[in-house]
């Protein structure tokens, strides 16, 4: 059991681990929690597999959503330089001859993200159009440096003075010298107008590129990645509000979205012994014959597979729990798989039924829907039920076409529910296509009409295709072998929080070090703590300036307390040299901590830089 | 008008030639002849030519010089980020490619005069020669003794040769506090509308007769007169606007002399153009295609004014700029639950009352904007890394600004860089109502 031990020091797994070759020591980490190494190697080649499918998966993705707005600037690009080309022999380019073609590239404020993106801008262009491209960045030109193709990234960051320099420069070479200037910009077009006085803007003829806005990239990410049944590992409710809260209120990157994927991912394979079937049907299935008892013990330990079993009658429930082999498993393992491909097909049919509707009851992303149905039967919402209501009343046009959308998504439905929902769905647009001629004659009549009637049967159909489909994965049963759920630990992994954490290791140093001397009741401390710790605490009883003398008072008092010494004694709570020493050195890390600081208001006095005291 | 330029020394042909490439400039370049003397004759050591934008200072200059054949350097002062650069032009182009390896690795002033002198030793010449500095002004910003000496050019280096200055800004700004040689002063006034009216006539569309394309100036001069008398704007408005101008002679559908019906066809296009083209909001290449399309307004840079930010930024944005506009003293009042009443008269003192709008951003230390951020913010936020890693991204947007250098670590401070009405615009984005919180506008 050595190995488990190490393992369980290490447990904070940084995803950049992952990027070394698969080493033997990497697979090493993924015994935790299983004592068999074959296991534990098959869920690390497992997990290796899927995040190396994802992985290009999404990249092919932003390409492909990055391919539009880099295709028309490479247009623009080899327009200019052909142009420069075929010389100036025409009127309007002899007239336009010394302005610099530049594009401007808005990309939004997310600047990681961009270095993606330049970067296979300039690959494209050395390859198309001419192998002179040169990229700057910001940081690295502080003065006038030697500068053909120009891309700058960030241009706010740029200073004015040198921009200005570089492009009167360049527009005087420009008849003999062709340049091309790519500006990125991460807030808003303006800039350059602010940046750049007119005459120097002057000298360039600008064209705006905007990219796709980092939202809908997101949108796109999750809903190709995410909301799909061709990956098996999925990410429960709450893990994924995490990850999107971070993107929404922190970062606007995508790509630190999908490296949260990746924590997850690794995670979910690192900790749950079980996720070895966590991988396509036709493989999991071949995993299932080869789990061990252990394993098999360790899914009739499932919480899901308890309340499955509870279901059962209590003949089944003797069986289900003592039987040994793995015939159940397969079948729920199979129906695992059957409610993944049904789940999403009517996921985005509410969701196109849904997002229509005024003041969007279910939300306007397919993403809010999809996480409101993973935390609980959606039908009981509130929202559900005024949704239903606005869909009643919905106009007959309005309704067929969405009703069509719908068909449109069944249609690569591979099960044969949904193979049977489809037919049923187009046997109701048919109907209504019928109804349509009927209507004007039953028009007068304050019967409900065929229309209405039609109406109220599809909502009906709809209703029970939620009710049916849309379950929560917690209600079915091996569902943790896919899903992902501690969000807490996903959250202290990608939220890092350097403050609290420094203040729980001053205030409370049982939590990092975890040595059994240290631990105190709430609120109470401990003298045995270490000097830093100590003298941390005797700061925060003081306002904003704290006297040093006092302060090394108060902490031989307490130092002296935890060497045992007799209150009553002479020497006791008295500063001698080596306490003094400690002392300096404590108040200096507390320094370079940056809690305090020296002032010049009082010679013998520090000054705080936090405020708040126990 | 033309060949009236009259100089002994040069041939007359010649002259006939600059006279035509120099339209309105005729005075201005017999002022320089009349200065330059002829070949041979010393010149006077240093001239100053300033006037503004366009007003073709260095066309005038080139072209006087290149089509006389007189030796002279040209030098931009932008491109010298060194002295040695300067120097090295200067030679190069007065005694050719070698002379500029005779300077050392970063010459001095004395360096560059002693070379001189030993190159003129080597090939006399009986000519003046010329150097123009472009863009004089940014020799201000370089050695104190570089523009004084270059004034007086023609005794330190004992040769023929003269130092024409070119800068759009007067005189009077460049004079040191320890006195030099005044140079001769010249003055190129703007075009008037006539000589504009003539100029841009000059580059006339190959397949259109002038008197058209005279026409269309003429029109384009009493549109943008009032509001641009820059040549070379009025040029790149020219170019812009004219194959609109003659769409309805492709067509057919108007002929030559129809100059009325031209008009009409013409004015709304230009009175947009007024509106976006000027300054520069649309590339000249999207403005013609928007003219083929006539796809209703058109959406120039600024109509891109929309950030997007992630939701925490915003926020702290909103708190940057409450603490830079409000002060300090007043957080209480906005921040805290039971702050009492404070009348605002007699509050403050006297030189806060005035608008703080008016007065500009002022600047806060990082607590306070984290103080009001958390105050702001409708939900509980942890002080995590990102937190703290967007203000320094905001400071890249270059949305908020960094102020004061020493302490950088300890207490930071910043200030807000962004107006009223794109913090309104944010705040509506998370429905913050920010002007209560604004001291000026209570």
């Amino acid at each position: 059991m050595s190995t488990s031990s190490v393992s369980k020091g290490c447990f904070v797994f940084k995803p950049s681990a992952k990027k070394r070759k698969p080493s033997p020591t990497v697979e090493d980490y993924f015994t935790h929690g299983s004592e068999n190494m074959e296991n534990s190697r098959l869920r690390f080649r497992t997990c290796q597999s899927l995040w190396e499918k994802m992985k290009t998966d999404t990249e092919l993705l932003q390409e492909e959503l990055n391919r539009k707005v880099l295709d028309s600037l490479l247009e623009f690009i080899r327009k200019s330089s052909s142009s420069f080309q075929r010389g100036t022999d025409d009127w309007r380019s002899r007239m336009r001859a010394h302005e610099i073609p530049t594009a401007a590239l808005v990309l939004g404020v997310n600047v990681p993200d961009h270095d993606m993106t330049f970067q296979s801008l300039s690959e494209q262009l050395q390859l198309s159009v001419s192998p002179f491209v040169v990229s700057l960045q910001a940081k690295e030109c502080a003065g006038m440096t030697e500068l053909h193709k120009l891309i700058f990234k960030d241009l706010e960051v740029f200073s004015p003075k040198v921009l200005q320099d570089f492009i009167i420069i360049c527009s005087r070479y420009i008849e003999q010298l062709p340049l091309i200037f790519v500006f990125g910009i991460a807030t808003a077009p303006s800039v350059i107008q602010h940046t750049l006085p007119h005459s120097v803007s002057s000298l360039l003829g600008i064209e705006l590129f905007q990219s796709l806005s980092c939202t809908q990239h997101l949108a796109t990410v999750i809903d190709q990645v995410i909301l799909t049944s061709e990956f098996p590992f999925k990410l429960s409710g709450k893990v994924l509000q995490v990850l999107v809260s971070i993107f929404l209120y922190h970062d606007f990157s995508v790509r630190n979205f999908i490296k949260g994927l990746q924590l997850a991912l690794l995670e979910h394979f690192h900790s749950q012994p079980l996720s070895v079937l966590c991988c396509r049907k036709q493989e999991a299935l071949g995993h299932i014959s080869k789990l061990s008892h252990q394993d098999v013990e360790r899914i009739q330990q499932l919480p899901s597979f308890m309340r499955y079993v509870e279901q059962q009658g209590p003949q089944d429930q003797v069986e289900l729990l003592t039987n040994d082999d793995h015939e159940v498993c397969v079948k729920l393992l199979i129906d695992l798989h059957k409610y993944h491909k049904n789940y999403y097909p009517i996921l985005r049919c509410l969701h196109v039924l849904t997002s229509s509707l005024p003041k969007y009851p279910l939300g306007k992303q397919i993403r809010e829907l999809h996480i409101s149905c993973l935390e609980k039967n959606v039908w009981d919402n509130e929202e559900y039920a005024s949704a239903m209501t606005l869909l009643r009343m919905m106009a007959k046009e309005e309704l067929v076409s969405l009703l069509q959308k719908c068909s449109v998504i069944l249609k690569p439905g591979k099960t044969k529910k949904m193979r049977a929902v489809l037919l049923r769905l187009d046997d109701l647009i048919t109907r209504f296509t019928k109804s349509l001629l009927e209507m004007k004659e039953s028009r007068r009549t304050k019967k409900m009409s065929q229309f209405e009637i039609l109406r109220d049967e599809v909502l009906e159909f709809f209703d029970s295709l939620v009710r049916c489909h849309l379950a929560p994965p917690e209600s079915q049963p091996l569902y943790e072998v896919c899903y992902y759920s501690s969000s807490a630990v996903l959250r202290r992994h990608l939220n890092a929080t350097p403050r609290t954490s420094i203040q729980t290791a001053l205030s409370n140093p049982y939590h990092y070090l975890k040595n059994e001397s240290l631990r105190t009741e709430d609120g109470t401390f401990s003298s045995a703590a270490p000097d830093i710790c100590i003298v941390y605490k005797l700061h925060l009883e003081c306002g904003r300036l704290i006297n040093l003398y006092d302060w090394l008072e108060a902490y031989a008092t307490v130092v002296s307390a935890a060497e045992g010494k007799d209150p009553e004694s002479a020497d006791y709570g008295k500063v001698d040299e080596l306490k003094h020493a400690r002392f300096i050195q404590a108040v200096s890390e507390l320094e370079f901590l940056g809690f305090i600081k020296s002032t010049k208001q009082k010679t013998d006095h520090v000054s705080r830089l936090t405020w708040g005291g126990c | 008008m033309a060949g009236q330029l009259l100089q002994p020394g040069y041939e007359e042909n010649k002259l006939q030639r600059v006279s035509k490439l120099l339209p309105c400039r005729d005075v201005q370049s017999s002022m320089l002849l009349a200065l330059m003397g002829e070949p041979e004759q010393y010149s006077y050591p240093s001239i100053f030519i300033y006037g503004h934008r366009a007003t073709g200072k260095s066309h005038v200059i080139h072209t006087l010089l290149k089509e006389l054949d007189i030796p002279y350097a040209t030098v931009t002062c932008v491109e010298c980020v060194s002295l040695g650069l300067l120097f090295e032009q200067v030679l190069f182009s007065l005694f050719g490619p070698d002379s500029a390896t005779l300077l050392s690795r970063s010459p001095s002033l004395s360096d560059f005069v002693r070379v001189y002198k030993q190159l003129c030793v080597q090939n006399p010449a009986k000519q003046t020669k010329y150097i123009v500095l472009d863009r004089a002004e940014l020799l201000r910003d370089m050695d104190a003794n570089l523009l004084p000496a270059f004034l007086r050019l023609q005794e330190l280096v004992e040769d023929n040769v003269t130092v024409i200055l070119l800068s759009e800004i007067v005189w009077d700004k460049f004079r040191p506090n320890t006195g030099c040689f005044e140079p001769l002063l010249l003055h190129f006034p703007d075009y008037s509308k006539d000589e504009l009216q003539q100029i841009l006539s000059e580059d006339s569309h190959p397949s259109y007769s002038t008197e058209l394309y005279s026409a269309f100036i003429n029109i384009l001069l009493g549109v943008f007169y009032s509001v641009c008398r820059d040549l070379r704007e009025l040029r790149h408005l020219a170019a812009l606007n004219f194959a609109k101008f003659v769409e309805p002679l492709e067509s057919g559908k108007v002929n030559e002399s129809e100059t009325h019906k031209l008009w009409r066809n013409i004015e709304p296009h230009l009175k947009k153009a007024m509106q976006t083209v000027y300054l520069r909001e649309v590339s000249s290449v999207q403005w013609e295609q928007q003219m083929e399309k006539e796809a209703g307004a058109v959406r120039g840079l600024s109509a891109h004014g929309h950030v997007e930010l992630p939701y925490y930024s915003k926020f702290l944005l909103i708190a940057a700029y409450l603490a830079s506009y409000n002060p300090a003293r007043t957080d209480r009042r906005f921040f805290l639950k039971h702050h009492g009443k404070i009348k605002k008269t007699n509050f403050l003192k006297k030189h806060e009352k005035t608008s703080n709008h008016l007065l500009g951003p002022k600047p806060f230390a990082l607590d306070r904007l984290l103080a009001i951020f958390y105050s702001v913010v409708d939900s509980r936020v942890a002080p995590s890394a990102s937190v703290f890693s967007q203000i320094s991204s905001l400071v890249t947007l270059q949305l908020l600004s960094q102020v004061g250098h020493n302490d950088q670590l300890d207490a930071p401070k910043y200030k807000c860089a962004v107006s009223l009405d794109f913090i309104l615009a944010i705040s509506r984005t998370v429905s913050f109502d920010i002007v209560k919180y604004l001291y000026d506008f209570l």
